[in-house]
């Protein structure tokens, strides 16, 4: 029985989702070092830990005031084109869900369809082009299928994680088409979408932190 | 990695830290958030000029700061794009009231940031206008890519657009110059090494000792292709031939030709590549009116080189001419 999705599991979401990438930030580095420029694990690294320092000194009050709290630190600390994306994600998922105090299957699927539309609208990019969106769009439809069949919040997050990590793991063959990738052409085939990667784990973070006990 | 450095996560504010000390004439330095302004800074009456972009291409963008250039110039982190949040108070501090052109490279990164920091400025009171630098002729321009990279030409976008606001054009005719070189300026590049960035304390790229990589961009990501090793003049040719293949000069057209370091060649090199160049583009007929050769876009300590080709009006060269004096370009004062 998952727990319902409050301002608490908002913050243990944020929070899991910085260890997971300070864990992973080498990783990242490498997938990024590969097709891009070697500093993906490094920027999102410097952004959520950014994140824990605001979260120890402030309270959000409700969900979206935590995903505001992520948009606006992601964005000022980030750089790159990480930072104004995951930003607007986070920016777009805080008015999604508005003021609500807790969030059911049906607002769940549609703050992360908005972060999904977000990405979309900055950067431009489609599924195929080899980017983020490769893991975000399966997440959305698949937490939406999810939904529409009866799931508690918690079981939509594990289904979106898990169409995620599908997703990152379905860039290996592509050539990309956005992002400092695409100067690559077909030398990018063969290796993971680092954005795609670092997507999957926020998400599997964000199911994680729904599964704690009370 | 040997690096003349304190710690991987300080070089960026200690290396500007130094900047400002030594340039102290020029420039001032505001900590945090991180940027560059003229020591005096805004200009009364002047449209502001104000650029930036990740570290590791000094002397750009900061040392480009100071009097018939920039404004002001935002250092990212290596390689990555600075953030909204530094970009904001270096544009409301370059303006004057007469409006701010941001000069930003064709980058994923620095595109998003700056058109958001864009937005806030507006929001703010301050007229901002973009000129998007896209000359990197290794990249083909379409739907399947992100566009052309802006690499060294910004360096002459950003003197020329920095003389036409220093002798008091408005914003728009400011904003069109600037365009103006962007359209008529072709690069390429190559790279003999990979750098380190320091963060990652391992080489950004991996090249045999007998492989070059032909059209990279400012950060040794690639364009074209690898090829064995070859000799100055053999690699001079294979970066021309497509500079002038896509800027299509006709006989008798005045050019300025820049041959820009990537930081870890000797300056030596960099004219064994001018020699063979003006060769070539006089050899098809081209004037060599002006000439830059130097390390001013670089790629940390990445061995290699870029050649970039501006198709020259009257104007432009005016404007080149023009008085400047920053710490990294100073002539005609």
């Amino acid at each position: 029985m998952g727990q319902t999705l409050d301002t608490a599991w908002a913050v243990r979401w944020l929070r899991a989702s910085a260890a997971v990438i300070a864990e992973n930030r080498v990783a990242l580095i490498e997938l990024d070092r590969a097709i891009g420029d070697g500093d993906h694990g490094e920027n999102m690294d410097r952004g959520f830990t950014a994140i824990l320092e605001k979260l120890d000194g402030e309270q959000p009050a409700t969900p979206g005031a935590a995903f505001k709290l992520a948009a606006m630190t992601l964005m000022s600390k980030v750089g790159g084109a990480a930072g104004p994306l995951y930003g607007t994600a986070f920016l777009r998922a805080g008015t999604a869900v508005g003021d609500a105090a807790e969030l059911d299957s049906a607002t769940l699927v549609a703050a992360l369809t908005a972060a999904r539309d977000g990405v979309v609208a900055r950067g431009k990019a489609e599924v195929g082009d080899k980017t983020m969106i490769d893991a975000w769009t399966p997440a959305v439809d698949a937490a939406a299928a999810a939904a529409a069949s009866g799931e508690d919040p918690a079981a939509v997050l594990a289904a979106a994680a898990s169409a995620a990590e599908a997703g990152a793991e379905s860039t290996d063959p592509l050539i990309a088409h956005k992002g400092r990738a695409s100067y690559l052409a077909e030398r990018a085939i063969g290796h993971r979408d680092p954005g795609a990667v670092s997507s999957a784990l926020l998400l599997r973070a964000g199911a994680q932190a729904a599964e704690v006990a009370a | 990695m040997k690096k003349l450095i304190n710690d991987p996560k300080t070089v960026v504010n200690e290396s500007v830290e130094g900047f400002g000390r030594a340039h102290a004439g020029h420039v001032k330095v505001n900590p945090e958030p991180l940027y560059v302004t003229r020591k005096e800074a805004p200009s009364e009456g002047k449209v502001g000029l104000v650029s930036g972009g990740g570290s590791g291409h000094e002397p750009l963008h900061a040392g480009f700061v100071g009097f018939g250039m920039l404004d002001a110039a935002v250092p990212g982190a290596v390689f990555t794009s600075p953030t909204p949040d530094a970009i904001i108070p270096a544009t409301i501090a370059a303006n004057s009231g007469a409006g701010v052109v941001h000069i930003v490279k064709n980058y994923t990164g620095d595109v998003l940031n700056f058109e958001t920091a864009a937005e806030m400025a507006e929001a703010e009171g301050v007229n901002v206008r973009t000129v998007l630098v896209n000359d990197d002729v290794a990249v083909e321009d379409s739907l399947y890519t992100a566009g052309r990279r802006g690499v060294a030409g910004t360096v002459l976008v950003e003197k020329i657009a920095g003389a036409a606001a220093e002798r008091g054009d408005d914003l728009d005719a400011v904003a069109a110059i600037g365009n103006r070189v962007n359209e008529n300026v072709r690069s390429m590049g190559v790279a003999l090494s990979a750098c380190t960035v320091p963060h990652a304390g391992v080489p950004s790229f991996e090249l045999a000792e007998d492989e070059i990589e032909i059209g990279i961009g400012i950060h040794g990501e690639p364009g074209r292709h690898r090829i064995p090793m070859e000799n100055a003049d053999g690699i001079t040719d294979r970066l021309l031939e497509p500079i002038l293949a896509d800027l299509a000069p006709a006989a008798g057209d005045k050019v300025l030709l820049f041959v820009n370091g990537m930081g870890g060649t000797p300056q030596s090199e960099l004219y064994i590549v001018y020699r063979h160049a003006v060769a070539v583009l006089e050899a098809a007929g081209l004037v060599v009116e002006r000439s830059l050769v130097g390390n001013y876009i670089t790629a940390l300590e990445m061995q290699g080189a870029s050649i970039s080709v501006l198709r020259l009006d009257d104007e432009m060269t005016e404007l080149w001419d023009a008085p400047v004096n920053t710490p990294a370009l100073r002539w005609g004062m």
